[in-house]
């Protein structure tokens, strides 16, 4: 097609522009993360050292770790070790949203710290750890207590998983811990990685449900920011799931626990979380389905497979009832802003999975992404876990243990090899499997990966989408731009995006953006008039 | 840290390296870069954009493992030069954090070492700050920055007739409110660092990598020439004082304030410029001062005897506490996640005439605060986004202000100081306290 040609010719232009206006040793980094779908060799290198003095939007090991994944469990308190920064800067800042459970438990308002002083750091902070361990317990009395490390922890030698044993021995209730210091790897990843480790060896399968169903579910890699949990599981429940955990939005350190007893985990955010779903996989012989509950056809999908997973008449017909009802109560209003939005083109810079999900809403929209990309994401978010087998294990991953289990002994798994063989054919592509972002995307469309600022600027500045969805530290640039933005880390206080409701939200969102008055005034009435006399 | 305990909950204030990255924001032309860990930039990008709503770039030596243990220096100067290849700053603080504090690395040496290899980084003037996270809170990397922009730049000269203005940690909108004062007295003031338009910018026909604005690099230079410089400083030590340190470089007079925020500081503040600069106040602010008195006049009805208690960094919450005072509001509870033997002794001055001494809480967190406030019955709570938590607690209202201010906007045009910003401050506070008790009543409101 030559259109999508010139499209690609185009871009590949614009995307050496860039490279060549860099130091050469800087460019020829860079040209390996920026690439053309339809170009060839679509290769996307990523989870790459962040060059320092370009200004990434990638965090650390502890904001993965903590912030991402251990910060939502409710009734557990995170104790950060480190000075007050780190913890105040994760204090809540991704809205992951909860509702106390069973034991009338949430700390997720709370930001407990050690609060290091330099003598804690000539010293050491062990005997001040325990001492806040003991404080958390008293004052706060959680079901557990999670203790995260940041920077100087790892450099001064605090042993906190010695502490977190002897504070579990005294005080009774389950303390662990992560060393997460920020310098560890090259982003945010890492840490995810090793709170993934982390509630694998400390808290998983350490309990047991009082009772389980057929259609047990957990879903992993959904940390219910804006409320997105609560748009999924009300469908799950009305076709006849039950969710017996999630990791980790408005989780219970007791669902967690007991998760390896539900027949299936359905993954969302497949870079968070997949270290997670893999080990359950090899400790339990329970799969993953690679699911996206983000769009209408993508939530349609997922449940269709969900349904297909378990092989039962009556969940594949309530399925369809779901999809139908729900279809039925969107539809028209879907329709009005299919008419709005068709044509507009976006950009998507965010996440490890999220630049793929939010591309299926965009496009039931009628809307055109021109440019998506990644965080932190690794290869296999880009090109699919196929790339997996044939990477070699970089230096950098040295600094995350990768443990590998053994079907734990005594464990009945809920299907035999045979059943999940055939539910594996039934099912390729997306169970135990996920074929990545840029098998989605559209001929002549920019992928990059951890897009800087300077790049952000010359791609806004070239391509004007027509809205631009990332975070909140470029979102102000693209605004000052003219071009308005839509975060997608906390949806600026809107949301839930997820499911059949949370499309229309969504769709809401870009509306308002696209068609703002403001942007009526961008050009003051003295700039736009010729004065008097001279027309 | 707070009461008993060695651990902090819900803490009252932020990290050392995030003062800085406000203060240098306020220098034109410049950048700045954090030596450590790139999890510290984007923190801070984060929560200083959440509050200004502004791009804030930040950049970061982004130190893996390796530079953890052997040091961070070619991620350092690796950093320097990238940061400088595509910004071209005039100016470049370089920041450390906790963790190339505990490492020891050397900024002054290895910066020594780049400029010797690279003669032409010469250009920017690069100026290292200590800043440990362990250390203190953001307002005294704010303070650390101010002392390092001084001790690098100011250069000596014959005295002129300017003045150094030295604001701390305001508003943007209380930059621009000293500036038209200064202005007003025809004075020819420099104010560092000046965050008035880049922390607080328009949308513009061109985008600005480094935003237009801030002190220029040669009115620093001049500082040491100047007439005078204030300094609102007043719960801050001295060593920490940009303007104490001119006046030992330099002999510049220096007279240090609080914060004009409320009628009695305003007034101090208002006097010390009429006295140095020979001249009677502007028309137009003691118009202001008559207006402020009449709007006072009006909301004492609904303010006297209500009890608050009030929190944030410690040169603003001494002003804030001294504006509770003025209007009949009893501060009643005073914290401060800082504030050493200055803030104490300016806060007893400056409620020494309240029947009830309010309570004094340094170094504290929310956890002290809360328990403070509900055992002392406040109606009401002054202070950033981060008591919302108590206010929904206590079920009393919050006025917000200060840094953070997350879950609301404009924070960073909120006005506060001088007349007009004690007027502001009192509307919003007479109608947060109407609208509580309004929203209490079962059978409706008229008229008031």
């Amino acid at each position: 097609m030559p259109s999508s040609e010139k499209k690609i010719e185009k871009h590949r232009q614009l995307r050496d522009s860039i490279i060549d206006s860099y130091p050469a040793k800087v460019g020829k980094r860079r040209s390996r993360h920026l690439v053309v779908k339809g170009e060839g060799d679509e290769q996307v290198e990523a989870n790459a050292k962040t060059i320092p003095g370009i200004i990434t939007t990638r965090g650390c090991a502890f904001a993965g770790c903590k912030g991402v994944v251990l910060g939502p469990i409710k009734d557990a308190v995170n104790l950060v070790h480190g000075p007050v920064g780190c913890s105040y800067y994760s204090w809540l800042t991704r809205r992951n949203f909860a509702r106390p459970g069973e034991s009338g438990k949430n700390y997720l308002q709370y930001c407990v710290t050690t609060d290091m002083q330099e003598g804690d750091i000539v010293f050491g902070g062990e005997k001040k750890l325990m001492q806040a361990i003991r404080e958390v317990k008293e004052a706060l009395d959680p079901e557990a207590i999670i203790v995260s490390a940041t920077c100087p922890v790892g450099l001064i030698g605090d042993d906190i998983a010695s502490v977190a044993r002897e504070a579990e021995a005294e005080l009774g209730v389950k303390v662990f811990s992560a060393n997460c210091e920020g310098y560890k790897g090259v982003s945010q990843s890492v840490g995810h990685h090793i709170a993934c480790n982390a509630l694998m060896e400390n808290v998983v399968g350490s309990e047991e449900p009082e009772e389980t169903t057929p259609f047990d579910v957990n879903i992993f890699g959904e940390y219910n920011i804006g409320g997105d949990l609560w748009n999924i599981t009300p469908l799950l429940e009305k076709i006849g799931y039950r969710v017996l955990s999630t990791y980790t939005g408005d989780a219970s350190i007791h669902d967690l626990a007991r998760a390896p007893r539900a027949k299936l985990n359905v993954l969302m955010c497949h870079r968070s979380i997949n270290y997670a779903a893999q080990m359950f996989w090899d400790r339990y012989q329970l799969p993953w389905l690679k699911v996206n509950y983000v769009g209408v056809d993508e939530t349609a999908r997922s449940l269709r497979e969900m349904a297909r997973f378990f092989e039962d008449d009556g969940l594949m017909a309530r399925t369809e009832e779901v999809i139908a009802e729900e279809l039925e109560r969107v539809r028209s209003q879907l329709d009005h802003y299919r008419g709005r939005l068709a044509g507009r083109r976006v950009m998507l810079f965010v996440g490890g999975s999220r630049a793929h999900h939010f591309q299926h809403l965009c496009e039931d929209l009628g809307m055109e992404v021109v440019l998506a990309g990644y965080e932190f994401a690794h290869r296999d978010d880009y090109e699919g876990r196929q790339v997996l087998s044939g990477m070699s294990r970089s230096s950098l991953s040295k600094v995350v243990q990768d443990i590998s289990y053994e079907l734990e002994s005594g464990f009945e798994p809920a299907f035999s090899e045979e059943e999940l063989g055939r539910k594996g054919a039934a099912l390729e592509g997306s169970l135990l499997d996920y074929e990545g972002m840029n098998a989605h995307m559209k001929e002549g469309a920019l992928i990059v990966d951890d897009l800087n600022h300077h790049e952000t600027e010359v791609l806004v500045r070239e391509l004007r989408p027509d809205v631009f969805c990332s975070g909140i530290k470029d979102k102000y640039v693209v605004e000052k731009m003219g071009v308005p933005s839509r975060q997608l880390h906390s949806y600026d206080y809107s949301g839930p995006y997820t499911g059949f409701e949370g499309a229309l939200t969504f769709a809401r969102d870009m509306e308002m953006a696209v068609y703002t008055p403001t942007t009526r005034f961008m050009a003051p009435p003295w700039k736009k008039e010729a004065p008097d006399g001279d027309a | 840290m707070a009461g008993n305990f060695v651990s902090t909950t819900n803490p009252c204030r932020m990290c050392r390296p995030l003062g800085a990255c406000l203060a240098f924001r306020g220098i034109e032309d410049s950048m700045v870069l954090l030596h450590g860990s790139q999890g510290c930039s984007t923190y801070m990008r984060r929560y200083i954009s959440s509050h200004f709503r502004e791009p804030v770039d930040i950049a970061s030596s982004s130190l893996s493992e390796k530079s953890a243990v052997y040091g961070g220096a070619e991620s350092l100067k690796r950093g320097v030069k990238n940061v400088v290849d595509r910004y071209s700053p005039r100016v470049l603080g370089i920041a450390t954090t906790c963790l190339t504090e505990t490492i020891g690395d050397d900024v002054e040496l290895i910066i020594g070492e780049l400029l010797r290899d690279e003669p032409a980084l010469r250009e920017v003037e690069i100026i290292p700050v200590s800043t440990p996270s362990y250390s203190g809170g953001h307002y005294n990397g704010f303070h650390d920055s101010c002392v390092a922009l001084i001790s690098r730049l100011a250069q000596g000269g014959p005295r002129g007739d300017g003045v150094n203005l030295f604001p701390g940690f305001l508003s943007p909108a209380d930059i621009r409110h000293l500036k038209d004062v200064m202005d007003g007295f025809g004075l020819s003031a420099v104010i560092i660092p000046d965050i008035s338009e880049t922390l607080d910018g328009g949308i513009v026909d061109s985008y600005r990598r480094i935003p237009a604005g801030g002190t220029p690099l040669e009115a620093v230079r001049r500082t040491g020439t100047a007439a005078f410089s204030l300094e609102f400083s007043a719960a801050t030590p001295g060593r920490q004082s940009a303007a104490l340190l001119l006046k030992e470089s330099f002999s510049v007079p220096a007279e240090r304030l609080p914060a004009p925020i409320g009628i009695s500081y305003s007034d101090r503040f208002f006097q010390a410029v009429s006295r140095r600069a020979g001249r009677p106040v502007p028309e137009h602010f003691a118009r202001q001062r008559e207006r402020l008195l009449d709007a006072m006049v009006d909301a004492h009805k609904y303010l006297s005897g209500k009890r608050a208690a009030v929190y944030g960094d410690p040169d603003f919450v001494l002003g804030l506490s001294s504006f509770l005072a003025d209007v009949g509001v009893v501060p009643a509870v005073i914290a401060s996640g800082g504030g050493g033997r200055e803030f104490i002794s300016e806060l007893e001055l400056a409620c020494a005439h309240l029947e009830d001494p309010p309570e004094i809480l340094t170094y504290t967190d929310f956890g002290e605060i809360a328990r403070a406030a509900a055992a002392s019955g406040v109606d009401l709570l002054v202070g950033t986004s981060k008591g919302n938590h108590i206010a929904r607690e206590l079920q009393v209202p919050l006025m917000r202000a200060g840094f953070p201010i997350h879950d609301r906007i404009g924070g960073q045009r909120m006005l506060h100081v001088g007349y007009a910003g004690a007027m502001a401050l009192l509307d919003l506070l007479t109608n947060t306290i109407i609208a509580g008790a309004q929203d209490e009543l079962g059978y409706g409101y008229s008229y008031m």
